[in-house]
């Protein structure tokens, strides 16, 4: 009897302890997505040009304000700038919520303009999820998963 | 690392000032509860069993971890932002096959046939060449890039490894009549479980270098984008080689997992449709063809379509298996409770039906569960690595991984024809886990490349900084 008793809690509790290691990896798969990369925003490059330096019209760098590619800038010219995991991008990103082609900044007049490329999870200006081409205004947060861009002067 | 963090990778994972984290930690706690699973299958199958531990237990428990343990080791030092999940997801599928394994051997001692070999220990050796050659992998491979290089030698020897049990006497390569193995000296190994990876490597090389041609070169035909005829040659000969395989070795279950793993790689790296299409009309062609050509492939779709009507039979096995899973229900017969050794050959080809017999719905679904991490992981590597030949790599081996499993699983519950493939790292076959741990190392190498962190680290020292949902955006005035 007590062995039949034993055989059961071995039958059931050995089923419970897949479960839990399952359960263990899903957790494991979750603090991946979740608490992945946004929990380690990296930091703040140093502050650019101090203030009142020069009067200029545009903004003349693109930074990479939070994300894994934080502090990384990209000095802007005349060529539109293309945002996205492919290869080819202006800047290539690794976030797992970025398209490959996910979305482009383009001059136009000295003024940039942000556009999403059909991404699947979105651009987001200042919050806003970008429809049509936005026009940038220098600091604004652009936001692309994890990612946080914003144009300086 | 940022003040209170919530983060909850940063428990046990590595140094708190690392600039991403690599996961080892959370990877040795998965490893040791997978560990603990399986010595607990193992003592439960004893006890039940024989009423008692065997004294080889402890033997057994040292070695098994001290395999996970250097595994972990390496990867802690040569991969160090790999994957937390692909080892400790391996380790337990690998030790419940040790196990059910280990419990078959049992129930061939307590029937009492004289000739039942321990199989288990073997199985266990095997292991360890693999775990060898999952170091020596991850040793020589730095970059999985450098793979490419070698694409078309690849190619060679993996044709060559397929072709080899084709050409030697049967007598040396026929076992049940699949002409699939190498048997020297007492020791069989199939060839075609290396072929695999060999040309998986080999079809992602090609593929990224064609995919613009096969992907852009098309007609509209009713809504599908035709590939232009000429375009059509990879997918052709890849279809006639497992054909031939089919043929000459009589090996329905390679020649599917070779054509279902090219046409998926053709379709992810051209990202058409089409070739799905293409392929499974390729494919029922094929079908059709060796069932009207082919004695055995007609016997296994005969019992596939009715096997109890062939119960004494060529359905015997299969029928066995489906009483089996019956007789497990929903939570199983308990581990050493069941009769999986009614089923023949339960240790390779029906392992999953034992397995299912003695943990029931609940443990069946929990280890494929188990195999959807393990692929999942995969994919996802195959998502983040940046180089097109390393997505089109992992995505390769993980559909290999999950193909098989769908195979394997869909043979032994009835949903398929029976295939003869090995459920990857539970069943017993020293080619398939040896073979199956290499695929692990390419896995391992191309997810710790997908998570490396970009090459600019944080400087130190600077402050931390909420995330940016809460912090005041900086406007750095002009």
């Amino acid at each position: 009897m007590t062995a039949e008793i034993v055989l059961q809690i071995f039958r059931f509790g050995f089923l419970l302890l897949l479960w839990l290691f399952i359960f263990a990896a899903f957790r494991v798969v979750r603090a991946d997505l979740f608490g992945g990369r946004t929990g380690r925003v990296a930091s703040v490059p140093p502050r650019a040009a101090a203030p009142g330096r020069r009067k200029s019209k545009g903004p003349k760098m693109l930074v990479v304000t939070a994300g894994p590619l934080a502090g990384t800038r990209i000095t802007l010219g005349d060529q539109p700038i293309l945002i996205g995991r492919a290869d080819d991008s202006t800047l290539v990103l690794t976030d797992d919520f970025a398209s490959s082609r996910h979305a482009r900044l383009t001059n136009r007049g000295g003024q940039w303009y942000v556009e999403d490329l059909g991404s699947t999870n979105g651009t987001f200006l200042d919050q806003q999820r970008v429809q049509g081409p936005l026009l940038v205004a220098p600091g604004q947060p652009i936001r692309i998963g994890q990612t946080a861009l914003e144009l300086r002067s | 690392m940022s003040g209170p963090s919530t983060d909850p990778r940063s428990a046990g994972a590595g140094p708190a000032a690392a600039p991403a984290p690599t996961r080892r930690g959370t990877e040795l706690v998965m490893l040791g509860f997978a560990i603990v699973i399986t010595l607990a299958a193992q003592a439960i199958v004893d006890i039940t069993l024989t009423q008692s531990l065997r004294p080889e237990l402890a033997t057994f428990g040292g070695w098994f971890t001290a395999l996970w343990v250097v595994m972990h080791l390496v990867v802690r030092r040569f991969a160090p932002y790999a994957d937390p999940l692909l080892l400790p997801a391996v380790a337990l599928l690998t030790g419940l096959g040790l196990t059910m394994i280990h419990r078959l051997d049992l129930a061939g001692d307590q029937v009492g046939a004289a000739a039942t070999r321990e199989d288990a220990p073997v199985q266990l050796v095997w292991a360890t060449l693999g775990v060898a050659l999952f170091v020596a992998v991850l040793l020589v491979v730095r970059d999985h890039r450098m793979l490419s290089r070698f694409a078309y030698t690849l190619a060679l020897v993996g044709l060559s490894l397929l072709a080899l049990p084709a050409l030697l006497p049967a007598s040396i390569s026929s076992v049940n009549g699949a002409k699939i193995w190498i048997r020297l000296a007492g020791f069989s190994i199939q060839p075609g479980e290396f072929a695999k990876i060999c040309l998986i490597i080999f079809f992602a090389a090609y593929l990224v270098d064609k995919r613009d041609v096969l992907a852009l070169a098309s007609r509209r035909v009713m809504g599908l984008e035709l590939p232009r005829g000429r375009d059509l040659g990879p997918v052709v000969v890849a279809w006639m080689l497992s054909i031939l395989v089919l043929v000459f070795e009589r090996d329905l279950g390679s020649s599917l997992l070779l054509f279902g793993i090219f046409v998926v790689m053709l379709y992810i790296a051209t990202e058409r449709a089409s070739w799905l299409v293409i392929g499974v009309g390729l494919f029922g062609a094929g079908a059709f063809l060796a069932y009207q050509l082919f004695g055995h492939v007609q016997v296994r779709v005969d019992t596939w379509l009715d096997p109890f009507a062939y119960r004494d039979t060529g359905g015997y096995q299969l029928v066995q298996s489906l009483f089996g899973l019956g007789t497990g229900g929903l939570f199983g017969a308990g581990l050493g409770g069941g009769r999986p050794d009614e089923v023949p050959v339960a240790k390779s080809d029906f392992i999953a039906a034992a397995l299912g017999e003695e943990l029931g719905l609940f443990g069946l679904v929990a280890i494929i569960v188990v195999y959807l991490v393990l692929v999942e992981r995969g994919l996802r590597s195959s998502l983040i690595v940046r180089d097109a030949f390393g997505k089109l790599l992992a995505a390769g081996l993980a559909f290999a991984i999950a193909w098989q499993v769908f195979v394997v699983l869909g043979g032994v519950t009835g949903l398929l024809p029976l295939t003869g493939l090995t459920t990857p790292f539970v069943a017993y076959g020293g080619s398939s886990l040896v073979a199956n741990f290499a695929l692990l190392a390419i896995l391992v190498r191309i997810s710790d490349a997908a998570r490396r962190p970009a090459a600019v680290p944080a400087p130190p020292g600077t402050p931390p900084r909420a995330t940016l949902g809460e912090a005041p955006t900086e406007v750095v005035r002009p």
